[in-house]
């Protein structure tokens, strides 16, 4: 929603980022104040999720220009791990399975680390539990879950909302979902949805890179930006949502070097 | 690998110094005198010396093997001193007594014997060097028959049991290194309980070399008689040295009907430094008889220390329905090399054995796994289950898994299951994005991966086990 006098939560310029040698960001800006909801739209290989990545801080990927500023302090310096105690939250397109790790252990963990960066008290194990169930309601999930390897053997409807679940526990101040709406069917796809508009409050910010308009009818933005090769070519509200479901992205390219053409 | 991940490895070792305390060395090499000597100091029947004999005429006949997966330049026998004992060594009768410097050496190798393993009700029988130093416990622990010394001890006030035992699960001819130790060992623990005993606390030795270039010939012997339940601990530790060290040990188990042992290790030794310079060559002979029917040995094992390893703790299965369990950690990181495993040999009808083994190579190390299982035509109705898995942190280590199946009986089951891993950049990346930096996450990958065999050890000792390898290789599931 927006906000009158929002803050700017995130605030990125002139972002580019290689991977491999290739450029895949070429100047990517975008503004992000609390309490909005942004989608980030295009086609493949326009460097959707290559941009969710880097904001979290992926070594894959090298940033040979720019800035991103979260509240002011410059996310590029923060590692990783700082990042995401910072209140950077990536929901991943595939969460990778880690066998032998208990999931209540590993959601403990990640809790803990988190509180204990924000000046607050731990929960021991017990306490996590009732903590950790609650926040699983949410989501419609089963407890048995608790006891699984982290992501190991999830459908990828149990994936998705096992990373939906720790944006609940997190509260982030920028969760950035990438394509969270791959591989679910439309009863999971509502129940996530559903979890993350609950999520959303007027302190933080929600980002979701998706292909597809079909997340956007759940989960409805503020703001859809238009991504092709390397940066932000179109942004609108949630209408320009759908006239992409019925016209594709073609036109916005073309329209777009028409524009910077007659400028140049 | 990443540069996190390096370091994390890299970690140097914490337990590098050594303690100044005189000692009592023989001087190097190995003759018939040097074998009288040990046997004149430790004041051994004629007996006892007839056996280290025997064992010496066996061992000059034999060769060292040259099949393990290990690469080192070849030892020096006559380069080794024999015997090496702290000098003072009067009778303590408390741990007041004990030099204070050695105390200090547990205290920095984290063995409070003091109050801590008290308050724990661990009796913790000290050997450094290759003298035990004191025995707590003892007089708890003998209400109820049990005897729990050193071998030199038991050699003197139990020679009865000590000529009963010795040398009947291992021959003195079994191996290179086995006839070696029967030859000259120093000291070591003794354990027997009665029968239809349950050992009321687990028992725990320290072991712990301390001067430069001994060799260091530990041997144990284990019995539980009828009905008898024991849990047995072995810690190791050891300072840093820049040359090798040879570790020979032997390590005897008897289990008769229904008698159940459990031998756990946490093994530390110093590897070597991170281009493979020095550490302690660790091949050690442990195997179990389970003599009785209904018996059950059960061995467990974290290695992470050594430079070489070369270590088989085995079952015999000779009683009926008896159980032999292994469950194992193996860690290897910078130019470590392990060649470990069981063999579990079903003579017995209706024997069961289990083998979990799990190898974490990290480094340009190199770990293997190599098992037999053998069923005896006899031993009808048996069942095996091995789990072998290994992990990889980076890409210059080595994984290895031989498997050895002989079954000479239709009626018998044996499984195998193996499996490869690594820890990955992108596992790493997952938990940093939840806020988790790279050690808690290595941490808790591999203490993931071990948890079937840490599920296995006493509690206090898998608490050390999972503090060490954290300290050690953390980050180096790749």
């Amino acid at each position: 929603m927006i906000y009158q006098d929002s803050k700017i939560l995130l605030e990125v310029n002139g972002l580019c980022a290689n991977v491999n040698g290739t450029e895949i960001l070429k100047g990517l800006n975008l503004t992000v104040r609390s309490g909005e909801i942004h989608a980030i739209m295009g086609p493949n290989g326009s460097g959707k999720s290559t941009f969710s990545k880097i904001l979290a801080g992926h070594s894959a990927y090298e940033v040979t220009g720019g800035t991103v500023m979260l509240e002011g302090q410059n996310l590029l310096d923060l590692a990783p791990e700082e990042r995401a105690r910072a209140g950077v939250f990536l929901a991943f397109q595939y969460p990778i399975e880690i066998p032998g790790v208990v999931n209540s252990q590993f959601l403990r963990l990640t809790y803990n680390t988190v509180q204990t960066h924000r000046g607050k008290e731990e929960l021991d194990p017990l306490e996590f539990d009732d903590f950790v169930r609650e926040k699983m309601k949410l989501l419609e999930m089963n407890p048995d879950f608790l006891e699984r390897s982290v992501n190991e053997g999830f459908s990828g409807g149990e994936k998705k909302r096992n990373e939906i679940l720790q944006m609940a526990m997190l509260d982030p101040r920028l969760a950035i979902l990438d394509e969270t709406d791959s591989g679910l069917d439309i009863d999971a796809l509502r129940i996530v949805a559903n979890g993350v508009n609950q999520l959303a409050n007027k302190d933080n910010a929600i980002v979701l890179v998706t292909h597809y308009q079909r997340l956007l009818n759940y989960i409805v933005p503020d703001f859809v930006h238009v991504m092709e090769a390397g940066r932000i070519i179109k942004t609108g509200g949630k209408e320009l949502a759908f006239e992409l479901e019925s016209r594709g992205y073609d036109w916005v390219g073309v329209e777009h070097k028409a524009a910077t053409g007659a400028a140049a | 690998m990443s540069a996190t991940l390096q370091n994390l490895v890299n970690q140097p070792y914490k337990h590098g110094f050594v303690t100044s305390i005189e000692s009592d060395v023989a001087p190097k090499g190995l003759t018939t005198d040097t074998i009288r000597m040990i046997s004149a100091k430790k004041k051994e029947p004629e007996w006892l010396l007839e056996f280290r004999l025997k064992s010496y005429e066996a061992w000059l006949k034999m060769d060292e093997p040259a099949w393990p997966n290990v690469h080192y330049p070849k030892i020096d026998f006559q380069a080794i001193s024999y015997y090496a004992a702290p000098k003072q060594k009067p009778k303590l009768k408390s741990m007041d007594e004990v030099d204070p410097e050695l105390l200090r050496t547990f205290e920095k190798l984290g063995v409070p014997l003091h109050e801590r393993m008290a308050l724990a009700g661990v009796a913790v029988d000290v050997i450094f060097d290759s003298v035990s130093v004191a025995t707590t416990y003892k007089d708890k622990l003998a209400e109820v028959g049990i005897i729990f010394c050193s071998m030199s001890e038991a050699v003197l006030d139990h020679p009865e049991l000590v000529k009963k035992y010795l040398g009947t699960v291992i021959p003195t001819s079994d191996n290179f290194y086995a006839a070696l130790n029967s030859a000259v060992f120093t000291d070591g623990s003794f354990c027997y309980i009665p029968k239809g005993v349950k050992c009321p606390m687990d028992l725990s030795t320290y072991f712990r070399i301390n001067t430069e270039e001994s060799g260091q010939f530990e041997r144990t012997l284990i019995v539980a008689e009828e009905g008898a339940s024991v849990s047995y601990l072995e810690g190791c530790t050891a300072p840093a040295f820049s040359s090798n060290q040879l570790h020979a040990a032997v390590v005897e188990l008897v289990a008769l009907d229904n008698a159940d042992i459990k031998y756990s290790t946490v093994q530390n030794w110093y590897a070597g430094d991170e281009k493979g310079i020095g550490g302690i060559y660790n091949f050690v002979t442990k195997r179990g008889l389970a003599k009785g029917v209904n018996s059950r040995i059960s061995w467990t094992q974290v290695e992470t220390g050594s430079a070489i390893t070369w270590k088989y703790p085995s079952c015999v299965l000779l009683g009926d329905n008896s159980v032999g369990e292994f469950y194992s950690v193996a860690v290897t990181n910078h130019y470590q090399q392990a060649d470990t495993g069981t063999k579990m040999i079903h003579i017995g009808k209706n024997t069961r054995s289990t083998i979990v083994s799990k190898g974490i190579s990290a480094g340009h190390s190199n770990n293997s796994y190599r098992g037999l299982v053998k069923i005896s035509p006899s031993a009808t109705g048996a069942r095996n289950y091995s789990q072998c898995d290994s992990m990889l942190v980076g890409h210059e280590s080595g994984a290895h898994t031989f498997p050895y199946i002989q079954v000479a009986n239709n009626s018998s089951q044996v499984e195998h299951e193996a499996s490869t891993s690594k820890i990955g950049e992108d596992q790493l990346f997952y938990f940093a994005q939840r806020g988790i930096d790279a050690e808690a996450a290595v941490s808790m990958i591999i203490n993931g991966f071990c948890k079937d065999v840490f599920q296995q050890l006493p509690m206090e000792f898998a608490v050390e086990a999972t503090a060490l390898l954290s300290f050690k290789l953390e980050g180096s599931v790749g």
